[in-house]
């Protein structure tokens, strides 16, 4: 196995930690919408202490993908320019929106910080779902790695479907968060009776991204992604009849599960391949022609296997730290 | 106006915006755990009180500043590749790995323990709860040590070759020890202490004479963040000091061009005043104080500074022709701005440090502290200016030597999208602006610190 193969490894497990840490709270983010303030109090304190670490796992899979596939990162990001322009305005007013909504206790005040909150998780959600897309179907990249179309040409039937079903899965992530994490009984009715709804349209919506994904892009030629794509499908239905059974732990396990097989699916379907090229299969951006050099490979290397299990763990310890359910009465406390 | 100059407007107010909050980060966080430690070790049951409302306190000022730091960084990073692509597949080999080490060993930290240390008052141990902050306050110092390794490669590359026309990194050992850094580091860690010493200072004076509950804590909260900002301002002119005698080396034309130095001389006089004149490269009108240039940089009255024009003939040479002169008239100001500033800073902080020490009875009769609050933007314009002038002073260079900012700019952007961008971020940053400081603000002045629980 080379250097290259390793960093595309590399770049998935950071994907991964990212959709399924911020997964949840990109969902809870959303779960704020038609909520009264005391129950938004009590969403926003579950998340609370670990939003922020949770979104360091986006900017480390950025500066891991400029540090070991610097075409990659050059021509992603330049691509997305005017979606990565909306998420980056999502993510400004949410993280400003989590420090301020409690320094005044005026209810119109959060209200609108909270709006804030809901726009900043649904459009990233939203949008790492087309891009995700986009990287997939292929889009009119030149010899020179350079993209061709506007904005415009990001947004179709199949992409915006993607971005759909991503919202999705990480809504019902949060539902199933927050059932481990809420102990105040309306919310929990709440949440559950949620949960199948949202079980069930993620479901079909999964369905529906595998069914255009044949059409669309070449992910059914490899059997391993089949494979992991169908799983993924089950897992999520066994998620979907814990949530509904009331068994929490499990609920968040088949969901984490769920969107860790689906970002690896997602790669595998990808590799050797970054960025597909809709114009000629030799102007793909792969792991080899857009990567940095072995030098810069085998420095990275030994820091993301010095660094990055140390990361997991006191980031695990923070978890412990806060594994309590939020108590209805002093959520607001901060 | 074309992508090019509307990108580097853009990042530009990304980065100065930026920058208003991180000195405050690097600085706050570590005045903020100091009070902590102050605070875990301290006796009697009320002064604990009184101690742990006064490190809620400033740790609330602190977060608002962060959060404010945390996002405005994340377009900084996604700007390389959104506005800067080329720029990126030309530097990413070196670029890419400390802007990666930033985020896995120093954001994660900051980021994990800030969320823990917020929510984690009753959770954890005392001294665990300190260690919090520590670690957030070393995180913080960390990422500033990446992001300029980063940078300082770009002022002055080390440790690379060409290869198929990209930078690649030859020793990574080099890049982390480019004397660069030091200069670099220091001046900006200094600076965070200063600009966050002299907020806290400000904040200090003026509850010291508008809040009577709380005058004593602030009273003996501002001793101790006298001696921080003077530590930062001795520290932010030494390290500024070294490294301007360094540039003499290491980046001449940035030196000769904010003393509008134009042709080289032996001993150089150093211009308090200059008309500078860009187009006829010569300065119209000037003061001089003679041999004073070659003093500051050579610590002696003999000595060779290189001038803006000799050094233009020499980059032509090597680099083939173009004009390699940056913005002279700019940096000279800006370097005055900056300096001045300091000196500035340094004075208002010694009375205040007398005031404070020696006639702390009377500090509260002082109407005129309630005025603090004007001088406050100072140490923010010193820092602006600052970068203003490190990397105005890179023109027309984006790595000096290796690639030119023409070049950089990603090539599918139109003139429109980055309009759209430009426009919707300046105007969401000072949306946030407004909101963050009047939130700020309202907190400082409801806030009491007094042993009434």
């Amino acid at each position: 196995m080379d250097l290259n193969i390793i960093w595309f490894i590399l770049i998935t497990v950071l994907f991964t930690g990212f959709f399924i840490l911020e997964g949840f709270d990109y969902g809870v983010g959303m779960l704020l919408f038609n909520r009264p303030l005391n129950e938004r109090n009590q969403l926003i304190r579950s998340i609370g202490p670990h939003w922020d670490a949770n979104e360091v796992w986006m900017i480390t899979a950025g500066g891991a993908s400029f540090a070991a596939f610097p075409h990659f990162y050059a021509s992603m990001f330049s691509t997305f320019y005017i979606a990565l322009f909306l998420m980056l305005l999502a993510l400004i007013m949410r993280g400003v929106a989590f420090e301020l909504r409690g320094k005044f206790n005026s209810s119109d005040w959060k209200t609108f910080w909270d709006g804030a909150i809901i726009f900043g998780s649904f459009v990233p959600a939203l949008l790492w779902g087309v891009a995700t897309a986009n990287l997939l179907r292929g889009l009119p990249i030149d010899s020179e790695m350079h993209y061709l179309g506007g904005f415009f040409d990001l947004l179709s039937p199949y992409t915006i479907l993607a971005g759909v079903f991503f919202v999705l899965l990480f809504a019902f992530h949060g539902i199933t968060f927050l059932m481990m994490k809420i102990s105040d009984e309306r919310i929990l009715l709440d949440l559950r009776r949620k949960s199948s709804f949202a079980g069930i349209a993620t479901w079909v919506a999964y369905l529906l991204f595998i069914i255009a994904s044949v059409f669309e892009t070449d992910v059914m030629s490899k059997t391993v992604g089949v494979i992991i794509f169908a799983a993924a499908l089950g897992v999520l239905s066994s998620g979907w009849q814990f949530a509904r059974a009331g068994r929490q732990k499990s609920a968040f396990t088949c969901t984490t599960v769920t969107i860790a097989m689906t970002t690896v699916g997602l790669f595998v379907a990808l590799f050797p391949r970054l960025m597909v090229s809709s114009l000629t299969p030799e102007w793909s951006l792969t792991i080899y022609n857009s990567a940095s050099t072995p030098h810069t490979l085998t420095i990275m290397t030994v820091a993301a296997v010095i660094f990055v299990p140390i990361v997991l763990a006191y980031q695990f310890w923070t978890y412990k730290t806060f594994k309590e359910r939020i108590s209805p009465s002093n959520s607001d406390a901060h | 106006m074309d992508a090019l100059f509307l990108s580097r407007l853009q990042f530009a107010i990304t980065t100065v915006y930026h920058f208003l909050f991180v000195p405050v980060t690097l600085g706050l966080s570590i005045f903020v755990a100091l009070l902590e430690t102050w605070y875990i070790n301290s006796g009697s049951y009320e002064e604990r009180i009184k101690l742990k409302k006064l490190v809620k306190f400033f740790g609330t000022i602190f977060l608002i500043n962060f959060a404010m730091g945390v996002v405005t960084g994340i377009v900084q990073e996604f700007h390389f590749g959104m506005n800067w692509s080329e720029y990126s597949r030309f530097m990413g080999d070196i670029f890419g790995a400390p802007l990666a080490l930033e985020a896995l060993t120093a954001f994660f930290i900051e980021s994990t323990f800030i969320g823990v240390w917020i929510f984690g008052w009753d959770k954890l141990s005392e001294k665990m709860h300190c260690l919090c902050i520590w670690l957030v306050a070393f995180g913080s110092n960390l990422s500033a040590f990446w992001i300029l390794v980063a940078n300082s490669f770009m002022q002055h590359p080390v440790g690379y070759e060409i290869e198929n026309g990209r930078a690649v990194m030859t020793n990574f050992f080099e890049l982390l020890t480019n004397p660069y850094v030091l200069g670099e580091y220091f001046h900006s860690f200094f600076a965070g202490i200063t600009t966050a010493g002299f907020l806290v200072i400000t904040v200090c004076a003026w509850k010291i004479v508008t809040d009577e509950i709380s005058r004593e804590m602030f009273i003996r909260t501002l001793r101790r963040a006298v001696l921080y900002t003077l530590l930062g301002v001795f520290g932010v002119m030494g390290s500024g000091h070294l490294h301007a005698q360094y540039l003499a080396k290491a980046n001449p034309m940035k030196l000769a061009a904010f003393e509008a130095l134009w042709e080289t001389e032996n001993p150089a006089p150093f211009a308090i005043y200059a008309d500078v004149n860009q187009e006829m490269r010569r300065n119209d009108s000037e003061i001089l104080i003679p041999y004073m240039f070659t003093f500051m940089v050579h610590n002696s009255f003999e000595g060779e500074i290189k001038g803006i024009n000799n050094l233009q003939k020499e980059y032509m040479e090597t680099y083939g022709p173009g004009n390699y002169i940056p913005d002279v008239k700019g940096m000279f100001w800006s370097f005055r701005a900056m300096v001045g500033i300091g000196g500035l800073l340094l004075f208002v902080t010694f009375v205040m440090g007398m005031a404070v020490f020696f006639f702390e009875e009377k500090l509260k009769y002082c109407c005129f502290l309630k005025l603090m609050p004007l001088l406050l933007p100072l140490p923010f314009i010193a820092n602006s200016v600052g970068w203003y002038i490190a990397e105005a002073g890179r023109q027309p260079w984006i790595v000096v030597g290796l690639q030119k900012t023409v070049e950089a700019v990603s090539s599918n952007l139109t003139s429109g999208e980055v309009w759209l961008t430009l426009i919707g971020f300046t105007a969401v940053y000072l949306f946030l602006a407004v909101l963050a400081v009047f939130t700020a603000v309202s907190f400082i002045r409801r806030t009491k610190i007094s042993e009434e629980e």
